[in-house]
């Protein structure tokens, strides 16, 4: 939890605040696509860009799949590279995405989550991230535009870390965060720049007097062994991750974390979500308290790797958990609930547990919604596995 | 005085592992690709130039980077099969970049090489060559054209000449192999306006050294067709890469040009040509078509195919001499 000083604040969107963020990184080469809704990034970017207020060189490619191709290249080569994308976007990225972190490639990617096609769609949900959530990449979800910038500073750190060296997405709700207006307060440009550092540079393919081959053709023999190396990497993020965040605590005061418990001392009834939506739900929480209800939040801000041991130890013993997921798995339990469902499995008391999908395609929803999802689990309503939906026709 | 054979045996007899691509590969005995990648590195490195290598997925990638052994001893990149060139883009960049920021000298002479087969330049990677040429990235994309997909066991691609047999459009009993004809990959290329684009082939070496060198020198993207029989899937000896490579050239089936900024200049010119038959007779993949009786007249029609595109050729190069589009 933090405050935001509003006399150090500005207002702007998300878009904005994650350009400011690259801006202040610096970063060697960015290689960007339009799309909606990720576009002002770029745009805020390749004006940064054109002013020469970073040195920055932008590849304007003719593709996310180029994006992220050219990113892993000049990753690969030696320099600090960053890209953003939506929806199709990351979809059309896909392949070279497991590339990346495969080959241990610290790049930071911003995602400003929208609907995956079909049908078309250009609104908020999440099944763009969800597709990618088995890469390899560590994904974080911002709740504010505060935290996408805040996210994407630290997401840098710990990308780079040695023990880690993967890519990071910081995943912002599209529109909703990306061109919503909010107060950012933005940290002085040099403690960025301090804060991360010199990049943290491995095995560079332009040494050319240490000549390495990056990319080689890996049979039966040794893929496995380098799978399970990966493996190892993203449980090291979870060692890594707090150091990062208390070091970040440090610049700016705020303190990030695996999950965020909202009101939860005394909480029965326990709603898990992702990203803006839980702005949300801690209001409906205060309504709901007002009027004597016993509820709670447990936002994730880390979702790749699942931080299970945390979801364990604030979810054991309440009598319901609601677990909100932004997307469908078509034939499956939604992605999210899935995850804090298995985390659940050894717990000492296992709460309740209902499962809802909302919000597909941009749909609103509104604390009613909420509250109702709240109001099922109250009244011993919730039926495990049955998936219910939120802002629905039926 | 340009870079020539005599030059290059004598630079790297004793010291081949300087080339860049070193023995212990596994391609096939008689592949071209690594001739064509080695005369490639030798001129860069006879020039002073440090080459770094980004390859598509193909044989030549395959084959020389089995982990844990790499036959390359120059910096190699492979990222996936259609976006070398834009794999290329991002590490052509970053050593800009990385000079701009002070953490890599200024003198510093990199020469930024692509290797590709034609699977991944005519048809999956297309769009990445195109936008890395538009965007003006002083890479050196060098196409080793097999005319088919060789490394996954002779399929069609958009090179595969009409009438070879392949195994996704082989000669059958009412269709006779492929009926397309290949893609001009030198007129798409140069249609980019600002680029170097040449063809090349390992039967005319120092044609082939004039080519990377000219492409050393040019301060944009440049793209090198190299002409690369696939003993294998072509139905020839190990021992024919060279000669068949010769007998494209001498039929017109493969004309040694440039196209340097629009300005169209053919630097062979036979002065007598073979007839088209005598490149497709030694191949076996030409072997069901020649077999067909209605052979003569597919192979006329082709003949003439080539002649037409010859003419056209020396009209283009009539037309555009000195009429540099930048």
């Amino acid at each position: 939890m933090y405050n935001i000083d509003l006399k150090k604040a500005k207002a702007m969107t998300g878009a904005e605040a994650v350009a400011n963020a690259m801006r202040q990184i610096e970063p060697h080469v960015v290689a960007a696509y339009p799309i909606t809704p990720q576009t002002p990034i770029v745009e805020y970017f390749a004006k940064f860009v054109a002013d020469g207020v970073v040195r920055t060189e932008m590849i304007p490619v003719e593709s996310e799949h180029s994006a992220m191709s050219a990113v892993v290249g000049a990753a690969a080569a030696g320099a600090r590279a960053m890209t953003a994308t939506s929806a199709n976007g990351l979809a059309l990225m896909h392949e070279v995405v497991y590339i990346a972190a495969s080959s241990r490639l610290p790049i930071v990617m911003p995602v400003v989550n929208r609907a995956l096609s079909g049908p078309i769609n250009i609104h908020c949900d999440h099944s763009d991230a969800m597709a990618e959530r088995d890469s390899g990449w560590v994904q974080f979800f911002a709740e504010s535009n505060q935290e996408a910038y805040d996210l994407t500073i630290l997401a840098l750190k710990l990308a780079e870390n040695e023990n880690v060296r993967l890519p990071v997405m910081v995943n912002l709700d599209g529109f909703i965060l990306s061109h919503g207006v909010e107060p950012v307060e933005l940290l002085p440009d040099e403690v960025v720049k301090e804060f991360v550092g010199e990049p943290n540079v491995m095995y560079p393919l332009l040494d050319t007097e240490k000549p390495v081959t990056y990319g080689p053709l890996d049979l039966y023999d040794y893929y496995f062994e380098h799978k399970r190396q990966q493996v190892e990497a993203m449980e090291n993020v979870k060692k890594v991750f707090p150091k990062v965040a208390e070091e970040f605590q440090k610049i700016s005061g705020r303190k990030y974390d695996f999950v965020e418990p909202y009101k939860l001392e005394d909480a029965e009834y326990v709603m898990v979500a992702l990203g803006s939506t839980n702005s949300t739900i801690k209001y409906v929480v205060d309504w709901m308290r007002e009027e004597g209800f016993k509820v709670g939040a447990l936002k994730i801000w880390m979702f790749r790797p699942f931080p299970k041991f945390q979801v364990q130890q604030y979810l054991n013993g309440r009598k319901g958990v609601i677990v909100l997921d932004r997307s469908a798995s078509f034939g499956a339990e939604a992605p999210l609930y899935e995850a804090v469902k298995s985390a659940l499995y050894n717990v000492t008391i296992r709460p309740q547990m209902g499962s809802y999908v909302y919000g597909l395609g941009g749909r609103d929803i509104l604390p009613e919604h909420i509250r109702s999802a709240f109001e099922d689990a109250i009244s011993g309503n919730l039926i495990v596995d049955e998936q219910r939906y939120l802002g629905l026709r039926e | 005085m340009p870079v020539n054979l005599f030059d290059l045996a004598k630079t790297f007899e004793t010291r081949a592992e300087d080339v860049g691509l070193v023995q212990g590969h596994r391609l096939c005995p008689g592949c071209a690709a690594p001739i064509v990648v080695k005369f490639s590195l030798m001129v860069a490195r006879k020039l002073g130039y440090e080459p770094v290598v980004a390859l598509a997925t193909g044989c030549l990638e395959v084959s020389t980077t089995i982990y844990p052994y790499t036959a390359w001893t120059v910096p190699y990149i492979h990222n996936a099969f259609e976006n070398s060139a834009a794999t290329m883009s991002g590490v052509e960049t970053a050593a800009k970049a990385l000079k701009k920021f002070g953490k890599i000298p200024q003198d510093k002479k990199y020469a930024f090489f692509v290797f590709a087969g034609d699977g991944g330049t005519y048809d999956i990677g297309l769009q990445s060559l195109s936008g890395m040429i538009e965007r003006g990235h002083k890479v050196i994309y060098v196409l080793y054209d097999n005319e088919g997909y060789m490394n996954t066991g002779n399929q069609r691609s958009g090179s595969t000449p009409t009438g070879s047999n392949t195994t996704t459009a082989p000669v059958g009993k009412v269709i006779p192999g492929k009926v397309q004809l290949k893609k001009n990959i030198v007129e798409i290329v140069a249609g980019h306006e600002y680029v170097y684009a040449a063809t090349a082939s390992i039967s005319d070496p120092n044609d082939f050294f004039a080519k990377i060198e000219k492409a050393l020198n040019f301060d944009g993207p440049s793209f090198i067709a190299a002409f690369s029989p696939c003993v294998r899937f072509w139905r020839v000896p190990d021992s024919a890469a060279n000669s068949i490579s010769k007998l494209a050239v001498e039929t017109k089936y493969w004309p040694l040009y440039e196209v340097d900024r629009g300005v169209y200049k053919v630097t062979r010119k036979p002065r007598q040509f073979k007839p088209l038959i005598e490149f497709l007779k030694p191949q076996g993949r030409f072997k069901p078509l020649l077999s067909r009786p209605d052979a003569e007249e597919i192979i006329n029609e082709l003949q003439e195919y080539v002649d037409r595109r010859w003419e056209r050729l020396l009209i283009l190069e009539e037309a555009t001499k000195g009429k540099y589009i930048r």
